[in-house]
């Protein structure tokens, strides 16, 4: 990938970042840890990987995207808010009454959500579902999901990963965001999910194990891998840091559903305008 | 063509149906977990194996992939027993299907009491109540053959989340064939009468005709209520049973409680408050035994129903 599309592509993802904090700060409530650990993947697949128009939100011919790890809402929010689909300034309205932008993703509020989430587990089989109809009529649409490492606790989530190979939906590609925290804290002390690859492999899923998530070469690459696996669906297993791109934030279990004060606002919002403005500039990030 | 008085369950009549529902909708998908054999889907399946697809023993992942078909614009129905349907899946069908408004038809067979020698585990009379409270749920429970074949039509038409209820006793038809019209939540007077309204669903509806007959010749008139449609429940034909009749009897074979009985109790507790005595399955389990022997001893029964018709009538 070259340097004026890592470029293009980090600049989208440092605007989806300020749309997070925006959004949460404004709320004052909400779930900024695992919307920044997904910040970049949601970015890949909004600015780059899928077939979508935000001007036609609802064409049937659309890939489509369901966010299983529900509760990063202002993620997928901020995405779509900043590929177009929705005015930026909604994200200020997130999870007030009255507002398109619910505390989780539902279906037929948001223009370009395709699926109501929040429950965990559930959207992983819902995106089985509509790559399965996919398969059926015989079109070439994409299905994606990001699923938490926390929800791969949900015993569904391990239905639905005998499902998928079981109808050859290689069509679907699951990501595994591996930030290694959830609410209670590390997932490796709360209910251990590893090894995670090796667990999907055996359920027969083409997995691309220790994708680096904050990388969009990465990222790109391992896609366009799944779009080129046949017979079987692939899980994209990403090494994510949770809070990433606002410092005090990185890491931190206790960011998880938190939203921050306004010194706390204060400073996230320099760093990511920071981060902005040397992008512009044609800098690095 | 069934032939009225024929004993069919209409399970059965779910199977054959969706064999004439494809003809017209070819964007059919029809979901079972490892029960087809049971739920009678396997009919369907025999005939249209590209259509059909087993998602194994797992409920909760089947009704989340229907809903996942039914987002793409697909009709998708999703079949299991009761227990599992309205059970094991309620959260997925709650969050998956109801709140996103997604056009999935749960067939849900094996409902009741009458699933008999598999006992109290698979006997599932807490379904109504599970799926009234949700928001945006259609509820259908048909009585014989002719109304569930004609129902699982009619509700293909219909956009939105739908539970079919269905048994595995063969029951008799009492519906003809060729007259009988199903229209979404309004109920049918099968039999007019002013002493006692007897409003029924189900399997129960046959017992209700019954009991209508043995009261008339010990000089009860009953009215019998056939309600197919739990809901959106028919409010006007129960106002206007509970005004002009002299006794309200309910008969289902599901839980007193959150079912028919509890729908006709909070609807005329704020319209026409009147004395109401519920027929169903009194806050309790069920257990093993032969469907019929079963019905009688958890009197859902017509002999039942002339009892407690003729005990409100003092």
């Amino acid at each position: 990938m070259d340097k004026k599309e890592i470029t293009r592509l980090s600049l989208a993802a440092a605007h989806v970042r300020l749309g997070i904090l925006e959004g949460v700060y404004n709320a004052q409530s909400g779930h900024p840890g695992g919307s920044l650990s997904a910040a970049d993947t949601l970015t890949a697949l909004y600015f780059g990987i899928m077939n979508i128009d935000p001007k036609k939100p609802a064409d049937p011919a659309r890939d489509r995207f369901v966010l299983s790890k529900g509760h990063a809402a202002p993620g997928l929010y901020s995405t779509l808010a900043n590929r177009g689909y929705f005015p930026v300034d909604d994200l200020k309205t997130l999870r007030k009454s009255g507002s398109h932008l619910q505390g989780h993703p539902s279906l037929g509020k948001t223009p370009g959500v395709d699926m109501s989430t929040g429950s965990l587990g559930q959207g992983f089989s819902v995106a089985c579902g509509m790559a399965l109809s996919f398969k059926v009529g015989g079109t070439a649409q994409r299905v994606y999901t990001i699923l938490g490492d926390g929800e791969l606790a949900e015993g569904m989530v391990w239905e639905a990963a005998l499902f998928a190979p079981h109808y050859k939906l290689d069509n679907l590609c699951a990501v595994v965001d591996n930030n290694g925290l959830q609410i209670d804290g590390n997932v490796a002390d709360v209910m251990s999910p590893y090894p995670i690859g090796e667990k999907f492999a055996a359920f027969g899923w083409h997995v691309i194990d220790g994708v680096d998530a904050h990388d969009f070469t990465a990222l790109t690459a391992a896609f366009g891998k799944a779009k080129e696996t046949k017979g079987k669906p692939t899980v994209i297993v990403q090494k994510s840091t949770k809070g990433k791109g606002i410092s005090f934030m990185e890491n931190l279990a206790g960011w998880h559903g938190k939203a921050p004060n306004a010194e706390q606002y204060a400073t996230a919002k320099a760093e990511l305008t920071a981060v902005i403005s040397s992008l512009e500039q044609g800098g690095a990030a | 063509m069934a032939v009225i008085g024929e004993k069919i369950a209409t399970r059965a009549s779910y199977g054959n149906a969706l064999c004439d529902l494809i003809k017209k909708r070819p964007d059919l998908a029809v979901f079972d977990a490892d029960l087809a054999e049971a739920t009678m889907t396997g009919i369907f399946k025999k005939q249209y194996p590209e259509h059909h697809f087993d998602c194994g023993i797992q409920e909760a992942n089947m009704m989340a992939v229907a809903a996942g078909m039914a987002a793409t614009g697909r009709l998708a129905f999703a079949s299991t027993f009761a227990m599992f349907a309205s059970g094991r899946a309620f959260e997925i069908v709650r969050n998956s299907i109801c709140y996103p408004k997604l056009n999935v038809k749960i067939g849900a067979t094996h409902a009741g009491i009458s699933v008999g020698e598999d006992g109290a585990s698979h006997q599932c009379c807490e379904d109504l109540a599970l799926m009234r409270v949700l928001p945006n749920m259609t509820i259908i429970n048909p009585a014989d053959d002719t109304e569930a074949r004609a129902a699982v039509l009619a509700m293909a038409d219909f956009d939105g989340p739908t539970y079919l209820r269905f048994g595995r006793l063969a029951v008799p038809v009492f519906n003809d064939p060729d007259t009988y019209r199903f229209e979404l939540g309004k109920g049918i007077t099968l039999r007019d009468g002013r002493d006692a309204a007897i409003i029924a669903t189900g399997l129960m509806v046959n017992e209700a005709l019954q009991a209508a007959e043995i009261l008339a010749s010990a000089g009860v008139s009953a009215r019998v209520i056939n309600i197919h449609t739990i809901k959106p429940i028919d409010k006007d034909i129960i106002i206007a049973a509970a005004e002009e009749c002299r006794a309200v009897v309910t008969v289902e074979e599901h839980s007193i409680i959150g079912g028919l009985g509890g729908a006709v109790a909070e609807l005329l507790s704020e319209t026409h408050p009147v004395k109401i005595h519920r027929i169903g399955v009194n806050d309790e389990f069920g257990h093993s035994g032969p469907a019929v022997q079963l019905l009688k001893e958890f009197g859902l029964s017509a002999e039942h129903i002339v009892n407690v018709v003729k005990k409100a009538l003092g």
